[in-house]
């Protein structure tokens, strides 16, 4: 009868409500609209610039920049030199100071996080307090304050240029920097950093190997003292059999001559300036505030029972601490970690309101007025700090994982 | 996820190039203000007063051009920049007009789609050291710490300096001028360079003016003027005859005071100015006594000088190059005809 017809309806409208095809069809549309903003964007940056007599290209790069950089460790590493060096030294600059003073900055922030978290559980009042204390203030009072605030109290309190306090014969410090010998390594010095990575690699090994034979025998062997010795031993065996290949350069200190030339001598030793100082210190502080509240926040997601039941089984606080609660706690802790980690790294970038020559500052304040180029060089901008987050991100995920509760 | 990542990462890009910039005049003239980047804080050229008002010379100039073309110098509307963002401002049609000590150069002129629109302040940079150093030159400047801002050609101008002059340095480089002072004055530099005028104005904020010395190096040439976008030759045209005008208008001895007896003078040169002969205001797209209403509710460029930098003021600068070439300066003005 009608029957082929009714059919052919079905199929019609099968057409439109099966969900294969739509979803076909809503993943084209949205592949046509991403694509269409991405070209719509690029034909409007290229017309735009065009207009205003600019164009694209990175030719910049290879030109030399003519302005000074502060003496940091980017600049000692790639060995800037005004008239020689080039914008992508400036880039590299830029990239090793951010990664210097976020690296130092997690690590620090990450040991006080930990100290002040657990004080803010202590028994102790004096303690507890000062914790409590420590978190609040550093946490209320913005980053921006705090550098300023650390920077110029640090400014304020150091001797003046051509004094100096020594706290040993070749280390002292003053208001141009913290100076301190400075290693130089001589031929050879590669046997050493070669001896020390066997020796790392030799005592992971043997507490491995310890650790497992203890839960198969139950029998101690000492293997992290074994390994230890493995990591200090062979590297100082070898530096001293090959006749000390590394050189200390002292820095030098003068007290008469030309009025400017007083002080410590440029170039002498190695220098750590002053910018450098606060920027650490602000955001370690600032870090460790928020680090802080998540350890305490891991540790009280620990049911109390679970010290109830250790302290049952003979176990000391310290030790109920160390086996039992954080081991658990480091579940709950590395997830928000590893988003104060990200900001601490973003955050460097304030850096640039206290003179310290990060990347901000340097490729994308100095380098980029007198190149002009602002979409490429904003754009190099990105891809570096997306970079850090994801090579960040992937660390913590991994180290996450490597912690999270084994189910059996 | 990564899609995401790299989508939004274009569409900021893209932020940067949008706006429009051709037709400035015809966006002034629908919105109602000229929108005017200025410095931080520079006293005696950009500045806000105790009630919170803008003032300076190089404030004047903006209500000079807001004056031309409203004939109200309170239709213009202030953005504070620092020295590293002005440009990118500028270039995003963020302000109309850039009017902050910035220094003409041949690369700003022509690789950052940017122009000119004249000179409003011949300065050069300078140096300033405590006067307790008993340093008199900069020659004598071998080892110093120097503290300036970033984003300036002061640090390209001090790094020749010290190189030409074989002199070892540091440089130490702040965004805002506000910490480069505090920092010179807790005694991280030795050395504190900016152009002189600026010297001049950010000396007061130190907290001891008297006991510092500039020295008497000038190290580079900055002529410092207003900047618009380039490719609208109409708004350029515009600012740079604003200018123009108040030099001219100081040259024909025409101030705030006298504008309204002029307006009946036989001069020519005067009638042409003020607007009752020709037609010099309709082809700029602007109202005819446009000179005129910059001059009553302004004044002329002199005017403009004495009240904000000049010796009776607190950076008490003397005209020096930027008096009219009639007395030994570098201002002239093309004529109006």
């Amino acid at each position: 009868m009608n029957s082929s017809g009714v059919k052919l309806s079905d199929e019609k409208e099968s057409l439109i409500y099966n969900p294969k095809i739509r979803s076909i069809f809503f993943q084209i549309l949205a592949l046509v609209i991403v694509f269409g903003s991405l070209i719509l964007l690029r034909h409007n940056t290229l017309v735009n610039l065009e207009d205003r007599g600019k164009s694209l290209g990175f030719h910049f790069l290879g030109e030399t920049s003519g302005f000074s950089i502060l003496p940091t460790f980017g600049t000692w590493v790639v060995g800037y030199e005004v008239g020689v060096s080039t914008y992508v030294d400036v880039f590299i600059i830029g990239i090793l100071n951010t990664l210097a003073v976020g690296l130092f900055g997690i690590i620090a922030a990450t040991l006080l996080g930990f100290t002040i978290g657990i004080f803010r559980l202590s028994n102790n009042f004096i303690l507890r307090s000062f914790a409590a204390t420590f978190v609040e203030i550093f946490r209320n009072i913005p980053l921006l304050l705090w550098l300023f605030i650390v920077y110029f109290a640090v400014l304020r309190n150091l001797p003046a240029k051509r004094e100096a306090l020594f706290f040993t014969e070749n280390i002292g410090i003053n208001i141009t920097g913290l100076y301190a010998p400075a290693p130089q390594p001589l031929e050879g010095f590669l046997y050493v950093l070669i001896a020390l990575i066997v020796g790392m690699v030799g005592c992971i090994f043997f507490i491995k190997w310890s650790t497992r034979r203890f839960l198969i025998t139950g029998k101690k062997f000492p293997g992290g003292w074994l390994g230890l010795i493995l990591l200090i031993c062979l590297p100082l065996a070898i530096y001293y059999i090959l006749g000390q290949p590394l050189n200390w350069e002292d820095p030098i200190f003068k007290s008469d001559g030309p009025v400017f030339r007083r002080g410590y001598q440029a170039g002498m030793g190695m220098m750590i300036v002053p910018e450098m100082i606060a920027v650490w210190a602000a955001l370690s502080l600032y870090t460790a505030a928020f680090i802080a509240e998540i350890v305490r926040s891991g540790i009280l997601a620990i049911s109390y029972g679970q010290t109830e039941a250790s302290f049952a089984l003979g176990l000391r606080p310290g030790t109920t601490l160390r086996l039992v609660i954080i081991p658990q706690a480091m579940r709950v802790i590395v997830p928000p970690l590893t988003s104060q980690y990200l900001n601490l790294l973003k955050n460097s970038s304030l850096a640039v309101a206290i003179a310290y020559p990060e990347l901000v500052s340097v490729f994308g304040g100095t380098a980029l007025n007198q190149v002009g180029k602002e979409v490429e060089m904003i754009f190099m901008l990105m891809l570096v700090y997306l970079s850090f987050s994801i090579i960040t991100s992937i660390f913590m995920n991994w180290f996450n994982s490597k912690i999270k509760l084994v189910e059996r | 996820m990564k899609k995401s990542f790299i989508f939004g990462a274009i569409a900021a890009l893209g932020l940067i190039s949008t706006g429009a910039f051709a037709g400035t005049l015809d966006d002034i003239k629908s919105k109602g203000f000229v929108q005017c980047g200025v410095s931080q804080g520079l006293p005696g050229f950009s500045n806000q007063d105790d009630s919170g008002k803008w003032t300076g010379l190089d404030v004047e100039l903006c209500r000079a051009v807001a004056v031309a073309v409203f004939g109200d110098t309170n239709a213009v509307k202030f953005s504070p920049l620092s020295s590293k963002q002005r440009f990118t401002a500028l270039s995003s049609g963020e302000i109309d007009i850039l009017s902050r000590n910035t220094t003409w150069t041949m690369t700003r002129d022509t690789q950052l789609g940017l122009n000119f629109a004249g000179v409003n302040y011949y300065d050069g940079q300078g140096m300033m050291v405590p006067a307790g150093m008993g340093v008199s030159s900069g020659t004598e400047l071998d080892g110093a710490n120097i503290c300036t801002n970033t984003g300036t050609t002061t640090e390209l101008n001090i790094t020749d300096y010290f190189r030409f002059n074989n002199m070892g340095f540091n440089l130490v480089a702040f965004e805002k001028a506000d910490e480069v002072v505090a920092a010179y004055d807790a005694g991280r530099c030795d050395v504190y360079t900016t152009d002189r005028s600026g010297l001049a104005a950010q000396r007061l904020k130190l907290s001891n003016p008297d006991s510092h010395v500039v020295l008497p190096e000038i190290i580079s040439k900055e002529p410092l003027g207003p900047v618009v976008r380039q490719g609208d030759d109409q708004w350029f045209n515009i600012v740079k005859w604003v200018h123009n005008a108040m030099v001219n208008a100081e040259e024909m001895g025409i101030t705030s005071a006298n504008v309204d007896s002029k307006k009946g003078s036989d001069n020519p040169a005067v009638k042409r100015l003020l607007g009752t002969e020709g037609s010099f205001g309709d082809e700029l797209g602007i109202s005819n006594d446009w000179a005129y209403n910059i001059i009553k509710h302004i004044g002329n460029y002199g005017e403009s000088y004495e009240r904000n930098v000049g010796p009776n003021t607190p950076l008490k600068l003397a005209r020096g190059a930027n008096a009219l070439w009639t007395n030994g300066g570098l201002m002239y003005a093309p004529p109006i005809r």
